[in-house]
């Protein structure tokens, strides 16, 4: 225990340290891409370091498919940082002692923004599937809303990997006097056929649970665990390598034996560890939001309203890019990286692309990498001095 | 071998589009936007190499020359430089015609093994040349073709490829002044301006 407690405090000394959300509602109309108003919303946030004199060294961080506004730092009650702790924090890449980093829990998601779980309005009960289909761009407006709140005119920076990456795509095109930069990565200008099969695959799986209910679950005080549990267990799979797999877990056991003679039943560690994902994913994610953010991955096309030509919808950016990619990512593989970066280049857009060496399949972009830090690094910490300069 | 190759920047127009092969640090780039006003762009795959180009800001693209260049369209940059780097690819002439596919004009550098370091060095000792220039054992180097400039313009007559400036650079007394008597011995490295 106490040992627990002396972890926490090293890690508090190199992180932002202790952080509370914030909630605010927007009372704009948020008018969305399917043509549903939302009159007002309430989103969650949280940022870390100061924003300067000149409202300039603001950066937006873009969560993906089941991320939240927890990106660095700690809570009292929970001894895990924020999801992008190795990346954001004093003296990180994306570091707080320069930058003033804002990361939002996007509205469709469940910690907390107006999404499926919430009331509405107007019937007083959870939205529940009755909740408007989103795209990419209903995110960005969205995270304009609270732009204006925060007093920001533009941003240094727009950050995300995966679906996070195409928001920050999508803010280059939609309001391209808003950033000077877009950090995209491990991710794509649209997803492959197969990812959207692997996307379907899930959804099924949490509408086979008989306490999904059509989708109505809250009402009749359900939660469709298993269906949600199994939807996890397919994502994390594809999100990991084989290679990284076969070193982690191998062939090992968690329980029982393979010698002949036994009849005791058998359980890999692979299983026990996806069925451990599985179970805790459902108890905090909310199976609505599942099926409205993987159909919003899906629906995504960066080029779709410019005539299916990236290099004509890119021509529209204004800002720098930085492009990373995986080695071993297969869900949002190199090559797609590749494709926007070689758009952004026929398009005569500043563009950096670095391909990272990782075993760590599409999880990559979350996870420590030395290579990958002091690339982002780099890239940042020029844009700080840049900024730092101009005072 | 760091000639001073400011000269070149006189050869690229203001404010066009540069790619740069095998661009290392991004020096050459940084000098070209700051001067020229260039919107260049490096190919790179040394990771310390790629890490110095982003501190820069410069365009530095991660890219496996080995793999080709068949991301790049057509005629889509004004020139294509590449320094250096010519003698360490497997096919430097199909690389050349690659070069001025992608861009109208191309400049190229290398080292120039008719210098006479490399001459008496090979005659006198019976050995592979290790010079400052060249300087690795045969068994461990990048540099896997050797060619003097000579060499250069004869391949560049046969593919038909125009030489638009060409310049000889060398380090030292007297090696500079000799050099406009018989460059292809004065001569460490050459530069050549080409289009087709």
């Amino acid at each position: 225990m106490s040992l627990e407690t002396s972890d926490t405090q090293k890690d508090l000394s190199e992180s932002v340290g202790w952080v509370k959300p914030q909630k605010v509602l927007i009372e704009q109309p948020l008018k969305l891409a399917c043509g549903v108003v939302l009159p007002s919303h309430t989103l969650v946030y949280e940022t870390y370091g100061k924003l300067n004199k000149e409202c300039s060294n603001a950066i937006l961080i873009c969560h993906a498919l089941s991320g939240n506004h927890h990106a660095a730092g700690f809570y009292k009650d929970d001894p895990k940082p924020g999801w992008w702790d190795q990346y954001i924090g004093p003296g990180k890449p994306i570091d707080s002692n320069r930058f003033f980093i804002v990361c939002v829990n996007n509205i469709g998601s469940c910690f907390g923004s107006t999404g499926p779980a919430s009331d509405n309005p107007d019937t007083g009960k959870p939205f529940g599937a009755n909740f408007p289909p989103l795209r990419a761009r209903d995110w960005v407006e969205s995270q304009r809303l609270l732009m204006a709140h925060l007093n920001i005119d533009c941003w240094a920076a727009v950050v995300g990997g995966s679906l996070g990456g195409m928001q920050a795509m999508r803010w280059s095109l939609e309001h391209p006097d808003k950033l000077q930069h877009a950090v995209v990565i491990a991710s794509s200008m649209k997803l492959t056929a197969q990812n959207i099969a692997f996307n379907e695959i899930a959804r099924k799986a949490i509408k086979s649970d008989a306490d999904f209910c059509d989708g109505n679950y809250l009402q009749e005080n359900k939660i469709p665990h298993r269906g949600l549990a199994l939807a996890r267990m397919i994502g994390h799979v594809t999100y990991l390598s084989d290679e990284l797999m076969g070193q982690k877990f191998g062939r090992d056991l968690k329980a029982g034996d393979l010698l002949q003679g036994k009849t005791e039943p058998v359980e890999f560690q692979i299983e026990s560890y996806l069925n451990y994902q599985g179970d805790k994913f459902s108890d905090f994610f909310d199976a609505n939001s599942y099926i409205l953010i993987t159909k919003m991955l899906d629906y995504f096309d960066l080029a779709r309203e410019y005539n299916h030509d990236p290099v004509a919808a890119f021509k529209h950016a204004k800002c720098k890019f930085l492009v990373v990619s995986f080695s071993s990512d297969w869900r949002f593989s190199p090559a797609r990286s590749r494709e926007l970066t070689d758009a952004l280049i026929a398009a005569g857009k500043d563009v950096s692309y670095i391909a990272i060496d990782s075993d760590h399949g599409h999880d990559a972009f979350l996870l420590p990498n030395q290579r990958y830090q002091e690339a982002l690094g780099g890239y940042l910490s020029r844009l700080a001095d840049q900024l730092e300069g101009a005072q | 071998m760091n000639h001073n190759i400011d000269f070149i920047e006189q050869w690229i127009e203001p404010g066009s589009r540069v790619l740069d092969v095998g661009c290392g640090d991004g020096t050459l780039l940084a000098s070209l936007r700051d001067q020229r006003k260039v919107l260049g762009y490096g190919l790179e795959i040394d990771p310390k190499s790629i890490g110095s180009c982003l501190e820069k800001g410069v365009n530095v693209i991660e890219h496996d020359l080995n793999k080709g260049l068949k991301n790049f369209a057509d005629q889509s940059f004004d020139t294509v430089l590449m320094t250096h780097t010519l003698q360490a690819l497997r096919y430097p002439h199909l690389v050349l015609d690659e070069i001025l596919r992608i861009g109208g004009k191309g400049i190229v550098t290398f080292p120039n093994f008719g210098n006479w370091r490399t001459r008496a060095y090979l005659s006198l000792r019976g050995r592979m040349p290790v010079t400052k220039q060249l300087a690795y054992q045969w068994y461990d180097t990048p540099n896997i073709h050797f060619f003097t400039y000579a060499d250069f313009e004869a391949l560049c007559k046969e593919r038909t490829i125009n030489i638009l400036h060409r310049q000889f650079l060398t380090h030292g007394f007297p090696d500079r002044l000799l050099k406009s008597v018989w460059p292809n011995l004065f001569t460490e490295t050459a530069v050549y301006h080409l289009s087709r």
